[in-house]
């Protein structure tokens, strides 16, 4: 049996998934803040997450990094870890711990719907899964993103007069939307904010398609009208988003499924596009890893371990302070 | 049905007044009678289908859904509608009928008939059509729009003024056909019986002294008691006495002996009071006469009601809402010259300086009254509540701390947040008992960091319930306290809300039952 505890430290070989606090060893499933943190010795990550991490917190953010592709593992001790596509944003993985007896998978973020851009996420078959809940309630039931897509599209038409500002998380759902933009064949310029524009220029070197991207800046002030800008959520009810006239605010997360939530953060258009898992892709990728043992890491945990135990699976919420819907925003 | 979860869903996301007084008037010129009819009774909260609540949907998404799921997802939501219409899993995405016929065949369906239907209803649409349409039985479409708001938008949609559509409201009737046609021009001005009608009531703002009267000359101004009863408004002519509630509800039924004893051809506006011959008991004693629909006479004897009079807007066939209000108030003087009983005069009182009326406000012997009523006596009768014209003064309130038990999420904006907060204090045994449950006072900030404290302090779960820490101190404010043998603790509070919290107060300062009790009743 491979002993791992409820802060995801694996003992047998000293090593943490995403921790919060700088540590020898690390396994890193991708680069959001609240997995990949910076000051860790030893990193072992996908090649595109170590390259998100140097560019987020600078190329010494940890001591060494050990990449390894899709697919491939490496033995540490006893222990063989393989990474998998988590398809929840460009070198997101989930990782396989693996002895011949026992077989762990901790899912990280992530989604199983197709996602164009990124690997497509494979079941990994395993005894204990370690999964994410944050869209854990049967109320989350995620519409194709192509149609939400085509309602903001449609809506921006119809007030070519309007600014329409876009929060969406820097990392990987503003480069989705973009994409998604231009797949739905909007061709006009694009801004974005100035925190994101390095991950953009990122996510095209990996031949991620995001067309002609400008800074919103005051000098650009007069080009706006009719025109979509992409910023992080928090730049929405920041003082940043007063320099534009008209704004319509939208707002791209699964949060944005329920309405009431949508109106709180006065948010005018909410596109319903999540990087995470809706209740059936949840419920489904458990049954199908054939887990026997579940733990849930972070999210609404209630409903995902009443649904486990009703259907015969062991569950155990885990809790991880630092996770929590906010971060999500 | 798609126009109208259009609109809903639009209104629901639209925080400019503007941009929804233009959404709906594109919605009222778009849309042809009689669904705009049906839509208007919906958004004044007037559609009633007496058959359908809530609870008929909760029973029909439970026999679809896991029932501890259906909770779970209820109190992250926090509105039923919304949780149910996600929840529903059949989904073909087609569109619902229009409003008029979708509610036509409920009408006609027959009981054994109309589950089916509806299931039938809601498999065949889209989420935000079940959405908005359980939000038409659900009471309360919680999408931040007011009547008033609609009817703005129909005043501006006819170009006609807002207190014009004030009048004759509640003279008019479902689906509002003659409303749209003199709107539109079609038709005349729809004509309505004053004494067959509720007629909006005149209301207080809140006295802010420094804002609203440290410059106006007192002489200006009536002062009276602000009465601890209901608003009536009383509408009684050849053909019998009706009392309306300050919603426009008509509550007659339950006042029997007052509506048989009044005569005369008036509109007049005053307060219902629980006691007898003008001697007011408190509120406490009322809500017993309010608890009951149709009282018996012996029910009645024991708990007697009258009305103290403050205003009149129609008397002997004349319309005095645009007189002054002391010309309305002479009026009275001289009906009143002679014994009207139970309907007395609601004395005024007489005041040099608005001190005099800051000490008479918390006067309050026997907490009959809960502060004054200050009045511009060249005030017409104004439906609603306009500005600098009638003030309320209420007495200061009362404090007391006590220490946060459970906490509950709340409903509609605040759904997300765990905002109703159940609260008490250590009786004799060292017990911590419940002493009432506050929902309002804080700042969204400090919602924020009382939300961050529930959840990281919870030591229990009873369904959406949460028992917490008892370490948090909280400093509530009160109107009134009695006793009620309801609560475990024997006591209630009016209108509990957070004053202060005190988040480095320990607990063990918190003044006990017994010490409470002594110094408020």
């Amino acid at each position: 049996m491979i002993s791992i505890d409820n802060k995801l430290y694996i003992k047998d070989i000293d090593t943490y998934i995403d921790p919060f606090f700088p540590v020898e060893r690390a396994i890193i499933t991708h680069g959001h803040a609240d997995h990949a943190r910076a000051g860790h010795k030893n990193v072992l990550c996908t090649p595109e997450t170590s390259e998100i991490m140097k560019i987020r917190y600078g190329e010494n953010c940890a001591s060494s990094f050990q990449t390894i592709q899709y697919g491939h593992s490496v033995k540490i001790g006893k222990i063989s870890v393989t990474l998998y596509p988590a398809a929840h944003i460009l070198g997101s993985a989930q990782v396989l711990l693996e002895t011949p007896k026992h077989r762990i998978v901790v899912t990280g973020d992530y989604k199983t719907i197709l996602d164009r851009h990124l690997d497509p996420f494979e079941v990994v078959p395993c005894d204990l899964l370690i999964t994410e809940a944050t869209f854990g309630l049967p109320i989350f039931k995620f519409n194709k993103p192509e149609m939400e897509i085509l309602r903001l599209l449609d809506n921006i038409s119809k007030n070519r007069e309007n600014t329409f500002l876009i929060g969406a998380y820097s990392l990987g759902k503003a480069q989705r939307i973009i994409w998604l933009l231009r797949e739905a064949g909007f061709s006009d310029d694009i801004f974005v904010h100035g925190s994101m524009d390095k991950l953009c220029d990122f996510y095209q070197s990996k031949g991620v398609r995001l067309g002609t991207l400008r800074k919103a800046t005051l000098d650009n002030k007069k080009d706006f009208k009719g025109k979509i800008i992409v910023a992080p959520p928090s730049a929405l009810k920041d003082r940043w988003s007063r320099r534009f006239e008209n704004i319509t605010r939208c707002y791209a997360s699964g949060w944005m499924q329920v309405k009431q939530r949508a109106k709180q953060s006065q948010i005018e258009i909410p596109l319903v596009i999540s990087d995470h898992s809706d209740w059936n892709e949840l419920t489904n990728t458990i049954k199908q890893t054939g887990a026997e043992k579940v733990w849930i890491t972070h999210g609404r945990e209630d409903a995902l371990k009443y649904w486990c135990e009703k259907n015969g699976i062991q569950a155990e919420p885990l809790s991880l302070q630092h996770r929590d819907e906010t971060s999500e925003l | 049905m798609k126009a109208f979860s259009n609109l809903l869903s639009d209104l629901i996301l639209t925080s400019s007044r503007n941009r929804k007084l233009s959404l709906l008037e594109q919605y009222f010129s778009s849309t042809p009678d009689p669904d705009r009819g049906y839509a208007l009774a919906a958004l004044t909260g007037s559609l009633i289908f007496k058959n359908i609540k809530a609870s008929f949907f909760k029973d029909l998404i439970k026999e679809k859904q896991d029932e501890h799921l259906f909770d779970l997802s209820y109190d992250y939501v926090g509105d039923l509608a919304e949780t149910i219409s996600l929840l529903w899993d059949q989904e073909i995405g087609g569109n619902m009928p229009r409003l008029s016929s979708l509610f036509e065949n409920l009408k006609k369906a027959k009981d054994d008939e109309l589950k089916n239907h509806i299931i039938n209803i809601l498999n065949i649409s889209t989420a935000d059509q079940r959405w908005a349409f359980i939000k038409l039985f659900t009471g309360g479409l919680r999408i931040g729009v007011s009547s008033r708001l609609v009817k703005q938008a129909l005043a501006n949609y006819g170009n006609v003024d807002l207190e014009e559509i004030e009048k004759i409201w509640h003279g008019l009737h479902f689906p509002y056909t003659n409303l749209f046609s003199w709107l539109e021009n079609k038709g005349s001005k729809p004509k309505i019986s004053i004494y067959d009608i509720f007629h909006p009531m005149m209301l207080a703002h809140p006295l802010v002294m420094e804002k609203d009267l440290a410059a106006a000359n007192p002489k200006d101004f009536v002062a009276e008691y602000k009465w601890d009863g209901i608003r009536v408004q009383i509408v009684s002519h050849s053909e019998g006495c009706r009392l309306y509630s300050r919603t426009g509800d008509e509550v007659s039924k339950s006042f029997p002996e007052i509506v048989k004893t009044i005569q005369g051809n008036f509109v007049l506006d005053g307060e219902l009071l629980a006691g007898i011959n003008n001697e007011p008991k408190t509120f406490n004693d009322l809500q017993q006469r309010l608890n009951k629909k149709a009282p018996s006479e012996k029910f009645i004897k024991k708990n007697p009601c009258f009305i103290k009079v403050y205003d009149v807007l129609f008397f002997n066939g004349d319309d005095l809402r645009d007189k002054t209000l002391i010309y309305r108030k002479k009026v009275l003087n001289s009906y009143f010259s002679t014994n009207r009983s139970p309907m007395f005069l609601s004395e005024t009182i007489e005041f040099k300086d608005w001190n005099f009326l800051d000490k008479t406000r918390d006067i309050s012997d026997k907490q009959i009254h809960e502060g004054v009523m200050i009045k511009l006596v060249s005030s017409p009768y104004i439906a609603g509540r306009p500005r600098g014209k009638w003030f309320k003064w209420k007495r200061n309130p009362k404090n007391v701390d006590a220490i946060i038990m459970y906490a509950q999420r709340g409903h509609g904006k605040r759904s997300s947040f765990y905002s109703d907060y159940t609260f008490g204090v250590f009786n004799r045994e060292k017990e911590l008992v419940p002493i009432g449950k506050a929902y309002s006072g804080f700042t969204d900030e400090e919602l924020n960091r009382l939300d961050k404290f529930v959840r990281s302090k919870t030591i229990n779960r009873f369904g959406p319930v949460r028992e917490v820490e008892k370490t948090l101190v909280v400093e509530i404010a009160f109107d009134e306290m009695s006793l009620s043998n309801r609560h475990k603790s024997g006591i209630a509070l009016r209108f509990p809300r957070f004053k202060r919290i005190r988040w480095d107060k320990p607990t063990n300062e918190v003044e006990t039952l017994e010490q409470i009790r002594k110094s408020f009743l």
